[in-house]
């Protein structure tokens, strides 16, 4: 039960102090409307390559740029913990009874809820310009799932980068040296069966990929539950190791100070 | 059948050594000492070890060597038990500038276990005692400096806990915030067995509030006692002469002459010294300074403070502990 308190504390100070921010929930929720807008009229001709089988771009596309918007969203996170590390916040926290967890888990909380309601967003736009998705309101609640794990995994490697380099500097080189390889190293833009083989390949070890992989199955393809099961396995398996990553940053933090 | 019995210590700290990386030995053997009910004063300039020391006593971080107790707990063995025991106002601000004053204390309310009702009851009370009940409900980032810091001594109370930890609860305080806070730390320590580690480098702030003192530099105590104790052991007052001019030399040779006096320091047109008895020296002072043709503007006498005992045990003034001082002593 403490456990969950706890979380629960720990995001509902986040999301208070999000929601007090007006223009920057504003801008975050524009970003990726504006990615879909401006992806899908500038590879809107990909569906002419031979061998695509995606039927219309945008639809191809939705589950791409809501990955996409997760692990840049989620890239993010840590900054909070830096200006609580700079303030004494984290420091009170460190010496009150917390359960350790929480302060990683109720970040990653707050992270995971942002993403499902910029999901929702870009979904319900892609509905409007023409997307459909063939598995319901299943399907489309699978790919939020799987975006949310690929996002509290990014942001747990993010709180855990802050906790341990306390620079802003550090998180904002970081955040920018992932996300556009990690995104093109996937099939997030275009077709797997059309990458070049090096890219195939390497998307095969590519958290990202499995995520796409298995949140457009969900939402727009004939579903394949057990390429869906295998891959959000191995997202969860990730998103543990990185989230105990995050929280024993806390130690290595605990004997620099 | 009759026992001994050594007074309750709230914290106990024994040979804690601190070594930072890159070699910076931040606590160079610290032992502690602090009974149980009183306001126990670190006292010592930016850099003496004092932050490190309650960081290491508050479970934040943890010694090299040594070992400490804290409300009779082992810091190193069971850090949980410790902080579900203790409260503390850190140097930096700890509240969440984005939340009100409320939000702020339930939330810690809720680290501490607290629920409901208990915990709505708690909320108000510390709200109403730190006169933050008007506020409570705007966001702290639009208080003033005093209520911020009475709204993190706030979270501070929130477990009433057996042991708290202010330190530099005054610093960046204007002089009206300051003597509000120390009014409200003379109350806690009122209060039922509260026993307060006050931090500082402000020594008219050891002198009101500490019953016991210990004095840091350079990572070790160099003095413990009450504040009486220690200017008690100066014996001797401090005679303190402005001169028209500097004249460092011919001060020099002139003091020479003078019986009973016990040290001289001169800092441009200042000179201070030491007597055992202040009233017939000043005299004696004054006439060998208008031998030389040294002209006196003013001259003072005063009973020891803490400032001398620090010139005393750190063997340099207080306010220029981190600069060189121009002096010389005979």
């Amino acid at each position: 039960m403490t456990p969950i308190r706890h979380t629960w504390q720990v995001t509902l100070r986040y999301v208070r102090a999000l929601a007090r921010q007006p223009a920057w929930v504003a801008i975050s929720l524009m970003q990726p409307v504006i990615w879909l807008l401006l992806f899908g009229a500038l590879f809107k001709r990909v569906v002419d390559i031979p061998g695509f089988t995606g039927g219309s771009y945008i639809e191809f596309l939705t589950p791409g740029v809501i990955v996409m918007l997760a692990i840049s969203s989620a890239g993010w996170t840590g900054m909070g913990f830096i200006e609580d590390i700079n303030r004494g916040v984290m420091d009170r926290m460190l010496v009150s009874p917390i359960w350790r967890g929480a302060l990683n888990a109720g970040s990653v909380v707050q992270a995971v809820l942002s993403i499902a309601v910029q999901s929702l967003i870009v979904i319900g736009l892609s509905l409007v310009v023409g997307a459909h998705f063939h598995n319901g309101v299943a399907g489309v609640g699978v790919l939020i799932l799987v975006a949310a794990l690929l996002g509290a995994i990014f942001a747990s490697l993010s709180n855990g980068l802050a906790v341990l380099t306390r620079e802003r500097e550090t998180l904002i080189g970081a955040v920018s040296m992932v996300v556009l390889p990690l995104t093109f190293l996937s099939s997030t833009l275009m077709q797997q069966s059309l990458l070049p083989d090096w890219v195939r390949w390497a998307a095969r070890f590519n958290p990202v990929n499995w995520a796409v992989e298995a949140g457009r199955s969900a939402a727009t393809q004939k579903a394949d539950w057990s390429l869906i099961a295998t891959r959000m396995g191995l997202l969860a398996v990730l998103l543990i190791a990185s989230a105990t990553f995050a929280t024993r940053a806390f130690n290595a933090y605990q004997r620099s100070v | 059948m009759t026992q001994h019995m050594k007074p309750e210590l709230a914290i106990e700290a024994h040979g804690l050594v601190k070594t930072y990386p890159g070699g910076v030995r931040a606590l160079d053997e610290i032992d502690l000492a602090v009974e149980a009910g009183t306001i126990f004063g670190l006292l010592g300039p930016n850099g003496a070890g004092k932050s490190t020391t309650v960081k290491i006593l508050t479970t934040l971080s943890h010694a090299d060597e040594g070992e400490a107790r804290v409300a009779g707990i082992d810091v190193a063995r069971d850090p949980a038990a410790v902080r579900r025991a203790i409260g503390v106002v850190g140097q930096k601000p700890g509240f969440d500038a984005d939340a009100t004053g409320r939000e702020n204390l339930t939330m810690q309310g809720e680290l501490y276990g607290l629920r409901g009702w208990a915990r709505r009851r708690r909320v108000q009370e510390l709200l109403d005692r730190l006169g933050l009940a008007d506020a409570a409900d705007r966001r702290a980032k639009t208080y003033s400096g005093g209520m911020q810091r009475r709204l993190d001594v706030a979270l501070g109370l929130v477990n009433r806990p057996r042991v708290l930890f202010l330190d530099e609860p005054t610093t960046g305080l204007d002089p009206e915030a300051r003597a509000e806070m120390w009014r409200e730390i003379e109350r806690l320590a009122g209060d039922d067995d509260m026993t307060i580690l006050l931090t500082t480098h402000y020594l008219e702030e050891a002198d009101r509030l500490a019953s016991q003192l210990a004095i840091v530099d350079s990572g070790r105590v160099v003095a413990a006692g009450s504040p009486d104790e220690l200017k008690g052991e100066l014996r001797g007052d401090t005679v303190q002469v402005e001169l028209a001019d500097d004249a460092r030399p011919a001060v020099l040779a002139a003091i020479e002459c003078v019986p009973g006096i016990n040290g001289l320091t001169v800092d441009g047109k200042q000179l201070r010294t030491r007597a055992d008895d202040g009233a017939s020296a000043i005299p004696a002072v004054l006439a060998a300074l208008e031998q030389r043709g040294l002209r006196v503007v003013a001259a003072t006498l005063a009973r020891p403070s803490l400032d001398d005992v620090y010139f005393r045990y750190a063997g340099r003034a207080f306010r220029e502990a981190d600069a060189v001082q121009e002096g010389a002593s005979i």
